[in-house]
């Protein structure tokens, strides 16, 4: 069942064209890898699920992104309300400089959550999730920057998740990390997508590989227009790609 | 080794230059401590002037600038600080919001005694206010505006702009995220921004000449419509008005003024340094 439609979508900076006609249908409780080299605007796509763009002035889109049947640009959906259904989580570790407890409560309190036995739950829930509980739990209200950076995106991760989002969107979530907490974080994902339906962009070809169940390959053209080359799933994709382009990328061959 | 001697020189020159910077400021406080310690007791600082000034207190002065300190807060705060995050967070780069930010560059190079005739015309005048606390702490709010806006807006900047995006990622309104990640990170800033306005208009003569500040009145104000003696003015009076006034009295009045503003000073220092050690970006 697919939790995105994405039809024909095409999203421009000012005048300048960066994706052209993207269709793809991200499924339900499966790990979704976007791949590619730099600048083939797999990252304006995955802003695009939650409208993260809306933020740079001056960008406007073509085409329809249906979430669960419902388009998100609809004038009666609330951009809110749809980052809160589809969460995200970002490149570089980004906790507030704030303590642990006030990071993961930051998004139920803008929720109306008050303070209390339930914030308190949710919290741990959230942080249980990420398997950070343990490493945290004797010190909730240290600096959340005290935390090893593999620590810091679990919070981040916990941060996102702590209002129960239908999706998460992660945007080369490991890119900072080291190898040992890499792969802590893709356990970690092969985890959270029993519950959440997870969209990644990565430039790690054996991480998408390892973690997605399905891969969407992009690609500039002479223009520098991003284009989704092929799609499918991953086992499909990486040892039998249809594209020659596709082939060659993942040999190593360019990017 | 030639290199090594002229980068010697070099230093020494730069070390020189700084210490330029430091002496006048200790020439200035030493002077005044001196020669004004021995004026200053318990009687100066709470007792009336009498005869004509040349002796008694100067507590109507010092309560004077008190209360217009405070009563510039009370204006210049709640403005300056919520016109700088209308301007850093939600204006759009526009005509409308480049006059302002021009109107603004613009107010703080205006000369001191330009605020003053202003805020005569406008609060003392045609608002009937009168010379008047009230009127003398609009004045200075004014004056203290751009100073508080420009420092704020320079606070809510340096906040890293992925905290907004993070905040509006987690469903949390444009307000929310200021409210509850930008002004907290952004507190020390516009703390030490505020209480360097305060401390700049504590210190002027200017613009309270025609609106508040009086020549003599050996009483303590009862209301905002009320004029008042401040130090700035009194120490401008007995410097050069009152003549046979004896020199201690005019030391010792610099020196209150000095530790009032000052003790401002030191409050926001150590508030920055005790919200720096908090902050680890």
């Amino acid at each position: 069942m697919a939790k995105i439609e994405v039809e024909h979508l095409y999203f421009y900076y000012g005048s300048k064209l960066v994706i052209e006609d993207i269709s793809l249908e991200i499924e339900t409780y499966k790990i979704t890898a976007l791949i590619g080299p730099s600048g083939c605007g797999k990252s304006t796509f995955l802003r695009c699920l939650n409208r993260m763009n809306d933020t740079i002035p001056g960008t406007r889109h073509r085409g329809r992104i249906l979430l669960d049947g419902q388009d998100i640009y609809d004038p009666h959906l609330d951009v809110v309300t749809l980052r809160q259904r589809v969460g995200m989580v970002f490149q570089r570790p980004n906790p507030f400089p704030q303590s642990v407890y006030n990071n993961v409560a930051f998004g139920p309190r803008v929720q109306g959550l008050k303070h209390g036995q339930n914030l308190d739950e949710v919290v741990e829930r959230s942080l249980r999730e990420v398997d950070l509980w343990d490493e945290v739990k004797d010190n909730l209200n240290q600096d959340a920057l005290s935390l090893s950076l593999g620590q810091q995106q679990r919070l981040c991760i916990a941060r996102t998740i702590s209002i129960r989002p239908d999706v998460i969107l992660m945007d080369e979530p490991a890119s900072a990390l080291d190898p040992i907490s890499t792969l802590h974080l893709e356990d970690l994902m092969r985890e959270l997508v029993q519950d959440y339906t997870i969209v990644i962009v990565t430039h790690n070809m054996q991480q998408a590989a390892r973690v997605s169940d399905d891969t969407a390959f992009f690609l500039t053209d002479d223009g520098q227009v991003g284009k989704l080359v092929e799609f499918g799933p991953t086992g499909r994709v990486f040892s039998a790609p249809e594209d020659t382009r596709t082939e060659n990328y993942i040999t190593g061959r360019f990017g | 080794m030639r290199q090594r001697i002229m980068q010697r020189v070099g230093f020494a020159l730069l070390a020189l230059t700084s210490l330029i910077v430091v002496v006048p400021i200790l020439l200035v406080v030493g002077i005044i401590v001196a020669r004004g310690l021995n004026a200053v007791s318990w009687e100066f600082l709470t007792a009336m002037p009498r005869e004509g000034m040349r002796a008694g207190g100067i507590l109507p002065a010092i309560v004077g600038t008190i209360l217009l300190t405070l009563g510039t807060a009370l204006a210049a705060i709640p403005v300056g600080v919520a016109g700088a995050i209308y301007l850093s967070e939600y204006a759009s780069d526009n005509i409308f919001t480049r006059s302002i930010r021009l109107a603004i560059i613009n107010l703080a190079g205006i000369p001191s005694v330009v605020y003053g005739l202003f805020g005569l015309g406008l609060f003392v005048i045609f608002l009937r206010f009168g010379t008047s606390i009230l009127a003398g702490s609009l004045t200075l709010a004014i004056m203290t505006l751009p100073i508080i806006v420009s420092t704020t807006e320079e606070a809510l900047r340096s906040v890293p702009m992925e905290f907004r995006t993070v905040s509006a990622s987690l469903g949390g309104t444009r307000w929310q995220g200021i409210w509850k990640i930008i002004l907290p990170q952004a507190f020390p800033g516009i703390v030490t921004g505020v209480l360097l306005g305060l401390l700049r208009a504590a210190g002027e003569t200017a613009p309270i000449l025609f609106t508040v500040a009086t020549f003599f009145l050996p009483r303590l104000p009862q209301s905002v419509f009320d004029q008042t003696m401040a130090l700035p003015y009194h120490l401008f009076v007995i410097s050069t008005q009152v003549p046979g006034m004896p020199m201690e009295i005019q030391y010792g009045t610099a020196l209150v003024l000095l530790v009032l503003v000052l003790s401002l000073n030191l409050v926001a220092t150590l508030l920055r340094s005790y919200f720096r050690r908090r902050r680890q970006w």
